[in-house]
């Protein structure tokens, strides 16, 4: 690892160590905004990491977003940087402005004119469902239009008429009506769809917050005593956390190679459906296993692994869930043949 | 608790300049060959087509010229590796020496043994076997009880290797022997040899399996004199030996790839029927292949950068197991062909034959059980 990636991995883990606590956690549960959280990552200029350095931001590329977004998912802290991040990253790219503030992905939304590829406004129209933390962030961003008309469009959610509900880690996720809003929009090139570039996000969260599974496992199995020993020291159990260890390292693999090849080019579409597809069946097992581990204590509020576990169950249906890729990847392998699978996956 | 690395692997441009290579030697190799017989891959025994890899110079190409070796990345033998498997070629004959017998050699082996044996292993004209499990030892390999003292001249061994894949065709065993029969030598007192298979009172019977094949066979040693000059290593470090190689042993391409011909049979019959159904298996199938692909790349990084990652190794392999072990269940969950022996299309034979060979894969190079053992200590369990 390179030296910008620790040092970006360790000041985001003591921040989180120090801001994303069980009570900051809960607390954001009942609705309470983690200002000092989100201020400190402010401060050290992670919201911005994937900015360009002329723009004020750090320069990061998805590789180095991936160390962001692991310490994120493991700590689950309970603020939109992800989103922050992939909307920077975007606007940034696009040349539009970035406002301050924490910022979301928007999807399901529609524009006119945006065919017309000098301009530089349209209207928006349409319902964003589910938006991340839609009740804070100031702005989002949406692609409208397709392929070569493709846009990128700065959304001002203060527009919107928004129907508020929790995700089953109890954060924001509002639905957002526009009819017709103004908002500066620019071409995106070949950025493709909202859901790549969200299911990707989610990946890395998703194999952070499995990481937190394996360990909080292993340390209550090395803990928790029954018929006269640690847990831990039975076969049974075992053998589960060694299935457990096995589809973490896949999911933090998986993303990993395709935050690397995102870092490298657009045309990832194939890695990042690889990616949400494999960590989905991951986190079905994953999360299984680590409640079935814990016992009746894992099931109580009072206890720390369903802040995972909750937080989970959302980014796995997010942004396609693993099902709606995993269709779109074998619709194109059975399209390209059983002869062409073999050169296609190892030419990528 | 082990931290598992599996950092993203790029293969270098000289590595796919070798995988065009490779291709186009297999377009011909492999032409006349039916998909069923492809689909035995790496139990697939041809010593002519070996013969022909050894020409080509792709076994042991990662050892030193002076030993017949060519000096290539690890890389770059993972190229060659996981197109013979991906393509079928009957690379069992050789595959033993190239991945395991040579690099034992080459790390512990004495001069003359590297010089004698090295240089034909890597033409393909020397073949290997490892003898390991024993009617009373599988996956406790210490209780290993084929017992060789200490005589005149060299080794005296007696005893019986159960299991051992293509004892019959090989020239050399790897064996591993007790050579210290005290109570508390349960792992030191075991030692690697080097045995001729020609030797006198040696006697291989081959075992056939549900198959029908008869890879594997019980080689009973009688009073087989073993000359001292072929003891691997160092007399009681057989165990630590043997526990050196199985990062090698166990997260290859061959760890996911052994179903892999059905995977190609069950895409071509989707695409014949038009049939949309199964799109989403297909690509969870797909995923899978990639993310296991991209971690026992990983694993080779490793190896390259000269560590030894016996723990990722062990998540490749019993990942690896689960894929192509389920491969063909999927495949008649999602095209219901019935799986045939020795008529019928492709498909149909192929199912046939990997249906029956499945069981296996969790077996064999150390069970299910024990890698999760292996996993489980890594974790700080055990």
């Amino acid at each position: 690892m390179n030296e910008f990636r620790t040092l970006i991995g360790d000041t985001i883990e003591r921040l989180l160590a120090d801001h994303a606590t069980k009570e900051v956690i809960q607390a954001a549960e009942e609705g309470v905004w983690p200002a000092a959280l989100w201020q400190a990552l402010e401060e050290n200029g992670l919201t911005r990491l994937m900015a360009s350095e002329e723009r004020g931001g750090g320069g990061g590329n998805w590789g180095d977003a991936f160390i962001l977004l692991t310490a994120q998912g493991r700590h689950a802290a309970p603020v939109p940087l992800a989103e922050t991040l992939v909307a920077t990253w975007l606007l940034d790219r696009a040349g539009l402005e970035l406002p301050d503030g924490p910022l979301t992905l928007l999807t399901g939304l529609t524009g006119d004119g945006e065919k017309a590829s000098a301009k530089v406004s349209a209207k928006v129209s349409g319902t964003a469902k589910n938006v991340p933390w839609g009740n804070q962030a100031t702005h989002g961003v949406a692609i409208i239009g397709e392929g070569a008309h493709a846009h990128l469009a700065l959304v001002p959610l203060a527009a919107a008429k928004k129907t508020n509900a929790l995700n089953t880690a109890r954060e924001p996720r509002v639905t957002c009506q526009f009819d017709a809003v103004t908002v500066t929009i620019a071409p995106v090139g070949q950025s493709g769809a909202m859901d790549l570039w969200g299911a990707l996000m989610r990946s890395c969260l998703m194999a952070g917050g499995l990481q937190t599974l394996l360990k909080a496992s292993v340390d209550y199995a090395n803990e928790r005593k029954q018929f006269g020993k640690p847990i831990g020291k039975f076969q049974a159990i075992q053998q589960q956390l060694a299935v457990l260890a096995t589809q973490t390292a896949a999911a933090v693999a998986i993303a990993g190679h395709a935050a690397e090849r995102a870092s490298e080019s657009d045309d990832v579409a194939f890695e990042i459906a690889v990616a949400k597809s494999r960590i989905d069946d991951a986190v079905n097992i994953a999360t299984s296993i680590s409640h079935q581990v814990h016992g009746a204590i894992g099931f109580t509020y009072e206890h720390t692994l369903h802040l995972t576990t909750r937080r989970l169950w959302s980014w796995r249906a997010e942004f396609g869930s693993g099902r709606d890729w995993a269709k779109r990847l074998g619709r194109e392998t059975i399209e390209r043949g059983g002869d062409a699978l073999w050169t296609y996956v190892t030419a990528r | 608790m082990h931290e598992f690395r599996f950092d993203p692997c790029r293969l270098p441009p000289e590595a796919e300049t070798l995988r065009s290579e490779v291709r186009d030697f297999l377009s011909g190799a492999l032409a006349e060959i039916p998909a069923v017989t492809r689909s035995q891959t790496w139990s697939g025994y041809d010593p002519a087509f070996s013969r022909k890899m050894g020409e080509m110079g792709w076994i042991g190409m990662t050892w030193p010229k002076q030993y017949g070796g060519h000096e290539r990345s690890a890389l770059e033998r993972y190229v060659v590796l996981e197109e013979m498997l991906a393509a079928g070629a009957p690379v069992g004959a050789h595959w033993i020496g190239d991945r395991q017998s040579g690099p034992l050699l080459l790390r512990f082996g004495t001069e003359e043994q590297r010089q004698k044996i090295l240089p034909k292993a890597a033409k393909g004209e020397l073949l290997f076997c490892i003898g390991m499990s024993e009617p009373d030892s599988g996956s406790d390999l210490a209780a290993t009880r084929t017992k060789a003292v200490c005589v005149d001249g060299g080794w005296l061994v007696n005893g019986t290797k159960l299991w051992t894949s293509n004892a019959h065709n090989a020239h050399y065993m790897i064996a591993l022997f007790r050579t210290n029969f005290a109570d508390d030598a349960k792992h030191t007192g075991l030692t690697q040899f080097l045995v001729d298979l020609s030797l006198p009172g040696i006697t291989i019977r081959p075992i056939k399996d549900l198959t029908g094949n008869a890879h594997f066979n019980e080689v009973v040693f009688e009073d087989v004199l073993v000359p001292d000059n072929m003891m691997v290593g160092t007399e009681g470090n057989g165990w630590a030996q043997v526990t050196a190689e199985l990062a090698y042993e166990r997260s290859g391409p061959e760890r996911y790839l052994s179903s892999y011909l059905l995977l190609g049979e069950l895409v071509r019959e989707l695409a014949r029927r038009g049939d949309t159904s199964a799109d989403a298996e297909v690509g969870r199938l797909v995923a899978h292949l990639v993310t296991l692909r991209q971690m026992s790349l990983s694993v080779a990084g490793l190896l390259e950068a000269g560590e030894n990652p016996i723990l990722e190794a062990s998540v490749v392999k019993d990942l690896g197991a689960l894929f192509e072990q389920d491969m063909p269940t999927i495949a008649h969950e999602l095209a219901g062909v019935e799986p045939l022996l020795g008529q019928g299309s492709d498909y149909e034979q192929v199912q046939g034959f990997l249906t029956q060979a499945s069981v296996s894969f969790s077996l064999r190079g150390g069970t299910r059980e024990i890698l999760r053992g292996i996993i489980a200590r890594g974790l700080g369990l055990r």
